[in-house]
């Protein structure tokens, strides 16, 4: 990203920034406004926050609505994109002053990999959290995912509603097929990337603890559906319609959908154990970085490589870890980092830095 | 807040689709500064539209008399219905000018949520127009959204038995979208290219 132009988005009533390739520190204390710029930038690419579901808080108070303009390079081409962000609507989105019939036609145009203090919910945290991980890392490759993955949830809510109603399950069948369309596909798209992940984890694991810690890593995705080896995505189909059937009167019962995609846990484990109840705060720490840079490598490996942004996630580390990660993301197209003290950022990563200052963005001298 | 008949005109104009209090207020002041002459035009059109135009007793389109301008053309073909969630899809699949068979339009979508069974869409009616054998094939152009869809696999199902030809709308058409939506070509072109589905 070359160019950054807010207007009444969260603390900023009018921002530019021009921001070079390679790495850039934002520093400020508490409070200033720099996660709400690393917001705006993940929110060009994934057309959402990470810290909110709705809309509304990203509008500042008082605004009516909010723009994010941006121009993103890649290779030769550069693309200049604004969003219109209306409380209550869908956004208008431009791709080179061209409206998008549909917002979601702009994903693609830019990945990012966020790295923030709550990453450590991902190793400590509900499965929730875990799924989440691999479902924006399908996106991000794959924006066409998207698309399933609401499907996927907007099925799931009806048929949950109908269950619930314990009433006439006349349809029950015909949401089941629905249900086990998309949720085949995106189960099939979660088998695919946790193979490829699986070595990319343990590999960022190593690189992140040290070569003194030699504790295997695993990563192991459990289904909630019994699969049989090397299921095909029919497969899957199929054997997510067996267990409905089998599951049916429970889920009448109980006015819930016990399988499928939704109830199903990626499990990690540092030397055998769980991680999750079992691994320390630092080993913890470890594999939180290795996932997101494991996320970076294949996001890499498929295009032009993914912007990282790196919000306040220095000092959770200890110096060591801190130096690991320093040398990892250095060589990536573009790191933004923010940071309330200057020297929590290891000097090694060098570039400008800029002071935030309540909704002011100023190049530090 | 305004004051009395205003704030009631307000109120009214938020209750309809789309309009939220922003716009209401926008029409309504609109409606204060028209001439006379046009807002008793328009408001002798709505009460005409609710006296005068009734659902088609065969298909549920609307309807000018006791069948729709479709129904009641010899030249459409008896042996096919399309069945479309609402009567705005009609007109969008009539803007192809691909069909030539009749409609079923249903009122709408299975949706749980919104409280929409099968009871409450004119399905039993669209059972009862097949029963005499008259009609071989059925297309199902629900909206290519998830409620849509279920409804097509609902229909498929039921009237899996009676041994028709059973096609939905090729894919192609936008996902998650609205039927009205979808331009002439890219509708054109899924009636075109409609499949036999097997239940
Ligand atoms: N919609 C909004 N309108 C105005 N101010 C906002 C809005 N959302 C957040 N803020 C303000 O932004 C500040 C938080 O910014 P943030 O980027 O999270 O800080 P930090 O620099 O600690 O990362 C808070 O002072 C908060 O009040
Ligand atoms: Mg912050
Ligand atoms: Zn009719």
């Amino acid at each position: 990203m070359t160019h950054l132009q807010l207007v009444d988005f969260r603390s900023y009533p009018s921002l530019e920034l021009t921001l070079p390739p390679g790495v850039v520190t934002f520093v400020g204390s508490n409070g200033q406004g720099k996660t709400n710029l690393l917001e705006a930038v993940g929110y060009v690419a994934t057309l959402g926050s990470h810290r909110v579901s709705g809309d509304v808080p990203l509008i500042r108070e008082g605004a009516e609505h909010a723009v994010i303009r941006s121009r993103v390079v890649r290779g030769e081409r550069a693309a200049l994109a604004e969003i219109e962000i209306l409380p209550g609507r869908a956004n208008r989105v431009r791709l080179n002053r061209r409206q998008l019939s549909r917002p979601r036609e702009l994903l693609g145009l830019l990945s990012v990999v966020l790295f923030a203090p709550e990453d450590l919910q991902m190793v400590k945290g509900d499965p929730a959290a875990r799924r989440q991980f691999l479902d924006e890392l399908l996106v991000a490759r794959s924006p066409r995912l998207a698309g399933v993955i609401a499907d996927y949830e907007r099925v799931l809510r009806q048929r949950t509603t109908l269950l619930r109603a314990r009433g006439d399950l006349r349809t029950l069948d015909s949401w089941d097929e629905s249900l086990v369309r998309h949720g085949a596909e995106l189960l099939s798209a979660r088998l695919a990337l946790v193979d490829e992940l699986r070595p990319q984890i343990a590999a960022a694991y190593a690189a992140v603890a040290g070569a003194e810690t030699s504790t295997p890593v695993g990563v192991d995705y459990r289904c909630s559906v019994p699969l049989p080896e090397g299921a095909d995505r029919e497969a899957i189909a199929d054997a997510m319609l067996a267990e409905l059937a089998t599951l049916r009167p429970r889920e009448v019962e109980r006015g819930v959908t016990l399988a499928g995609p939704h109830r199903d846990e990626l499990v990690l484990s540092v030397g055998g154990r769980p991680a999750r109840g079992y691994a320390s705060h630092g080993e913890s720490w470890s594999l939180a970085l290795a996932l997101r840079l494991a996320a970076f490598e294949l996001l890499g490996a498929d295009d032009r490589g993914p912007v990282l942004l790196l919000d306040d996630v220095f000092a959770e580390l200890d110096t060591h870890r801190r130096r690991r990660l320093a040398e990892l993301v250095a060589p990536a197209e573009q790191v933004l980092i923010t940071a309330a003290v200057d020297a929590d950022v290891p000097a090694e990563l060098g570039g400008p830095r800029f002071t935030v200052r309540t909704g002011e963005v100023s190049l530090a001298d | 807040m305004y004051e009395g008949v205003v704030q009631d005109l307000i109120d009214e104009l938020g209750m309809l689709p789309g309009i939220g209090p922003k716009s209401a207020q926008r029409i309504a002041f609109h409606i204060l500064a028209a001439d006379p002459a046009d807002v008793r035009r328009l408001a002798k059109t709505l009460i005409e539209v609710k006296e005068k135009v009734q659902f088609c007793r065969i298909c549920f389109n609307v309807a000018q008399a006791e069948l729709c301008r479709i129904c009641s053309d010899p030249r459409r073909d008896t042996t096919v219905i399309c069945v479309v969630e609402e009567s705005k899809d009609v007109v969008a699949v009539e803007r192809t000018r691909e069909f030539r068979g009749r409609y079923h339009v249903l009122g709408g979508a299975i949706n749980p949520i919104g409280g929409v069974g099968p009871d409450d869409l004119h399905i039993r009616e669209l059972i009862a127009r097949l029963a005499d054998g008259s009609v071989t094939e059925l297309i199902l152009a629900t909206d290519p959204n998830t409620e849509g869809e279920v409804t097509a696999s609902y229909l498929a199902r039921q009237i899996a038995p009676m041994g028709l030809t059973v096609s939905r709308l090729a894919s192609g058409l936008p996902m998650g979208g609205d039927l009205e939506w979808a331009d002439e070509v890219t509708l054109g072109r899924a009636f075109e290219g409609r499949r036999t589905v097997s239940p």
